[in-house]
Formats: structure tokens, C-alpha cells, sequence
């Protein structure tokens, strides 16, 4: 009894299922996600782990002929149930995608989109939130004096950083990041990483990543997904230095994928 | 040493082609202008045509090629650009969506000569309205839809998929991402697509013959009441536009300055339809810099 802990589930997935048409591309997934942690999803193209971040917002509802069986508990409510209200879930599960994609809009506009769209009105609270989201990504002292000029002005790494800051200001609970530096140089790739360890004190993130240095560089958890199966879930330490599965052991130490 | 010659002879026979089309092009403009541009006057464009006098103008052909414009586009640009997010954005692909995209391909190759008749079949007839705006302005909203709606399903498509994705990932509802992201996006290519409508819509005579009519009543521009059967902004008044003015003329014009008033008049209908084309253009880029945020 005294062993209460506070960290708690965010997501607690049950047996899920997911069909692309006839290919089964998620079997049997069993997935807990605890609350400001960060969770890292390994494994080789084509295993599953993008499919499977893209659950947790029901961005996989925009590919045709999805279906899902099982259940997502998000904060204890199955949202693959009929009552859920998506613009509910979206706010609070943010998404940041392997390229920065800013909207043709200015830096400020950018960040206001979510807030404004979601019945922000009033300039003041606006400014807050802007500031503050890009003060969350560091971006701010970059951008300060800029706000009000194209998004697409910026380099690929602050882009990204800017997306991120979008994503956050409609304040979510989760910050889902698939692939995120994919795309970036070295030295935005660190910025993005050191990032990660900043927003985890206030945020849940899972991270997909095909690059395992970064995966046990940010992460507290590490989920080895192949063909469509949760291989093996533990802490970083565990995955990277004593795996239980030899699959795992395999990838990590580069004999496939 | 072979693929060498191709290549020379490749780029020679294009800037050959390039050459022979900005000639057909500046050919044409100056022999309009040059035929044409002498005849413009204040004068001329002030004031009403004669049926049978020289020294006529062609003030009224020259208000009702722009309003009955106006009129197209007021009906042709919502229903165009909403058929095209329909068809982007809604449409599942299937049987139906490709009927659906045959019946506006078919519709855009349409003869404007069969679209005229179909118009005075329906809008004039039909209707019992007579030769009127309103009926012209429809017959060319028949003949320009498809092409709204094509040009518009294709800017909305070529909206980069990741820009939908980041918007409906932040909870925003597709209407909303369709309005303050996609159009917004799509908007440049799609003003291009109205700017080419509109310039056909200008040049348009053989759908207007049966729809808008061969005259225009004694209009005066001080009665701005739009039920006044005098009035310029009435809908329901018969309309010469400049196009088919130009064509009256040659064929069954009476005045002795048949060639003046029709070249005169080429000459006005080209440097409209320039203007506006620049003009368009000019305000697209204005609203593009203040979606967009550039300079």
C-alpha cells in the first residue's frame, strides 16, 4: 500500500488488432504508456511502430479500409468506442510528423492556429500562448522579433521546433513525435533531443525512431515492434543492455532490420 | 557525338516552337491594336451604338460584358469551387466519382453554339423570361463550370498532404481545415483558373446570342434601381455584350462604319480582357501576401 506511485497510465491499450484491407499489420498489441515518461517505439521499416503511434490520435481513420479491434483506454476511456468526441482526443494527444510541415501562415499565426481555431479570441490570451509555446521549444529568442513573418522562412530544425510549439499550444496531455529528426542535421536532431528531455517533465511522449542511439538517448521505456507484434517492452536500460528476447537482442545489435 | 547533334537539334526545334507561338501572339495583338486602337476615343466608348448612323459607340456592349461577368461569376465561382472540394475532399473514389468527372469533362467540351441553344431552351423559354442578363449569365455559368470545379479539385489535391495531416492532428474539423488551410493553400492555382473562366466568359459570343440577346434598351446609368426596366443593373433586361456586338456588326449591320466599330471594338475587348487579367492578378497576390504573410 505504501507502494503508490505517481505515475500513472495514460494510455492503456488492450489487445489490439489492426487490418489494412486483409494484411494484419498490428497482432495482439498489449501496451501500457505511463505519465511523463518517455516512450520510445524501435523496430525495422514496415513492423508496425508508425501504424501504431497513429492509433493513439486515430490518425490511422484518414487511411481507407482501417479496421481496429480491442480497445485504447485513454485517461480510462476506449476511444475506439463510438461516443468519442476526435477534436476532444486531438487536442489532448498533440502529433509532430518526420517533416516540420508549418502552414503557409506566419510563425505567430502558426502557433495560434489549434488555440484560435479551438475558440481562442482574445489577442492578450493569444500572445500568452504563443510566447509560451515557443518558449517551450526554445525557439523563442530566435523568432521574437520575427513573429509575424513566413514559417517557411525558417531552417528545417527550427520548422520542426515550430511544429512542435503547434502542437503544444492546444496544451495536450500527450505529445505523440513520429520519426521527428528524420530529417534534420546532427545539430538539430540534438536540439530536438534535448528538447524531448525538457517536455517530458510536463508531458507524455512516445517517440517513434528508426535511429536506437536516439531512443536510448531520450527515452525511459523502449517497445521493440516487429512485423506487426510487440516483441518486447522495458526500461531503456533493460532493452539496450539486457534484452529478453533475442529478436531484440538481434536488431539492437544491428544482426537485422 | 550522336546524342550531342539530338540534343542541339532538340533545343532548336523548341525555341523554334517557342518563337513561332510568341510570334502568332504579338502578330495577333498587333493587328488588333493597330487596326483598332485608332477608332478608341472618350468618345467612342461613351456613347451608345446606332443601329443605323455612323459615329456610334459602344458605351452599353462595354457595361454589359463586365456585368454580365459579374453575374457569371457571382454564380459560377461558389458552385465551381464548392463541386471541386466536393470532389477532392468528399467524393469517394468509385463508380460514381468517375461519372460524376466524365459528366464535367463532357460538359466542358461542349460547343458553345449547343450551350446557347440549351439556354434558350431553358433560361429563355422555359423560363418565360425572354432574352435577359440573367439567362446569359447562366448559359456561360454552364459552359464555365467545369472548369472551375477541374481547376479547383486540382489545386486542392496538389495541398500537400502533410499540411491536412498537421491541421486535423491539432482536433481541427475538416470543414475547418479545408477552409483555413486547404483553399488558402489551393488559392493561387485556383484564381488562375477563375482568371482563364472569366476571359472566355468576356470573349463569349455564340452562348449569348440566344440567352442575352441582340440589343440592349435605352439604358440610364443615373437609375440605379435594379427592377427599373432602364436601369444597367437590371437582371432581367436583354444585354449585347462587345463579343456579340462584334458579330452583329459584320453580319447584319447597318451603319456605314462597320469596320471602324469593329475593330474599334476588337481592340476594346482585348485590352479589357487584358486589364483584367492583370488586375486579377494583382489582387491575387495581395490577398496570397496576407495569407501567407510575405512581403
Amino acid at each position: 500500500m505504501s507502494n503508490i506511485t505517481l505515475t500513472r497510465q495514460v494510455f492503456d491499450i488492450n489487445n489490439l488488432n489492426l487490418w489494412y484491407g486483409d494484411h494484419h499489420a498490428l497482432k495482439d498489441i498489449n501496451f501500457p504508456i505511463n505519465k511523463k515518461e518517455v516512450t520510445a517505439i524501435i523496430g525495422p521499416s514496415g513492423c508496425g511502430k508508425s501504424t501504431f503511434i497513429k492509433t493513439l490520435n486515430l490518425m490511422i481513420n484518414m487511411v481507407p479500409n482501417v479496421k481496429m479491434t480491442g480497445e485504447i483506454n485513454f485517461n480510462g476511456q476506449n476511444i475506439l468506442s463510438d461516443k468519442l468526441d476526435l477534436v476532444e482526443l486531438r487536442k489532448n494527444v498533440g502529433m509532430v510528423f518526420q517533416k516540420g510541415n508549418p502552414f503557409p501562415q506566419s510563425i505567430y499565426d502558426n502557433v495560434a492556429y489549434g488555440p484560435r481555431i479551438h475558440g481562442m479570441k482574445r489577442k492578450v490570451h493569444l500572445d500568452e500562448v504563443v510566447t509560451k509555446s515557443l518558449m517551450d521549444v526554445a525557439l523563442w529568442d530566435e523568432v521574437k522579433d520575427r513573429l509575424h513573418t513566413p514559417a517557411l522562412g525558417l531552417s528545417g530544425g527550427q520548422q520542426q521546433r515550430l511544429c512542435i510549439a503547434r502542437a503544444l499550444a492546444t496544451k495536450p496531455d500527450v505529445l505523440l513525435m513520429d520519426e521527428p529528426t528524420s530529417a534534420l542535421d546532427p545539430i538539430s536532431t540534438l536540439k530536438i533531443e534535448e528538447l524531448i528531455l525538457e517536455l517530458k517533465e510536463k508531458y507524455t511522449i512516445v517517440i517513434v525512431t528508426h535511429n536506437m542511439q536516439q531512443a536510448s538517448r531520450v527515452s525511459d521505456k523502449t517497445a521493440f515492434f516487429l512485423m506487426g507484434e510487440l516483441i518486447e517492452l522495458d526500461s531503456t536500460s533493460t532493452i539496450f543492455s539486457n534484452p529478453a528476447d533475442e529478436r531484440t537482442e538481434g536488431y539492437i545489435t544491428g544482426r537485422f532490420g | 557525338m550522336k546524342s550531342k547533334t539530338a540534343d542541339r537539334i532538340a533545343t532548336g526545334v523548341f525555341i523554334a516552337i517557342a518563337i513561332i507561338i510568341i510570334s502568332i501572339l504579338v502578330g495577333l495583338f498587333s493587328y488588333i491594336l493597330i487596326n483598332g486602337f485608332k477608332y478608341i476615343s472618350w468618345d467612342f466608348l461613351t456613347t451608345p451604338s446606332s443601329n443605323i448612323r455612323a459615329g456610334g459607340g459602344i458605351r452599353d456592349q462595354l457595361f454589359n460584358s463586365f456585368y454580365i461577368l459579374l453575374i457569371t461569376m457571382i454564380i459560377a465561382i461558389p458552385l465551381g469551387i464548392g463541386g471541386g472540394i466536393y470532389m477532392a475532399e468528399y467524393a469517394k473514389p468509385g463508380k460514381v466519382t468517375d461519372i460524376i468527372r466524365s459528366c464535367v469533362e463532357v460538359l466542358s467540351s461542349l460547343p458553345s453554339i449547343v450551350i446557347g441553344m440549351f439556354g434558350l431552351l431553358v433560361f429563355v423559354n422555359t423560363t418565360g423570361w425572354g432574352y435577359t442578363i440573367l439567362g446569359g449569365a447562366l448559359a456561360l455559368t454552364v459552359f464555365n463550370l467545369p472548369v472551375i470545379v477541374r481547376v479547383s479539385e486540382d489545386a486542392i489535391l496538389a495541398v500537400p498532404r502533410e499540411l491536412k495531416e498537421a491541421s486535423l492532428a491539432l482536433g481541427i474539423t475538416r470543414w475547418h481545415t479545408i477552409k483555413t488551410v486547404i483553399l488558402p493553400s489551393a488559392f493561387p492555382s485556383i484564381l488562375t483558373g477563375i482568371i482563364l473562366a472569366a476571359g472566355r466568359v468576356f470573349g463569349e459570343a455564340a452562348a449569348l446570342l440566344f440567352t442575352a440577346g441582340l440589343s440592349t434598351p435605352r439604358l440610364d446609368y443615373a437609375n440605379w434601381n435594379p427592377f427599373s426596366p432602364q436601369s444597367p443593373l437590371n437582371i432581367f433586361r436583354p444585354a449585347e455584350t462587345l463579343a456579340v456586338h462584334i458579330w452583329s456588326v459584320n453580319t447584319q449591320g447597318l451603319i456605314p462604319d462597320v469596320e471602324e466599330v469593329s475593330n474599334g471594338s476588337a481592340a476594346v475587348l482585348v485590352i479589357s480582357v487584358l486589364l483584367f487579367n492583370l488586375l486579377a492578378r494583382w489582387i491575387g497576390s495581395l490577398i496570397t501576401k496576407k495569407i501567407t504573410a510575405t512581403k
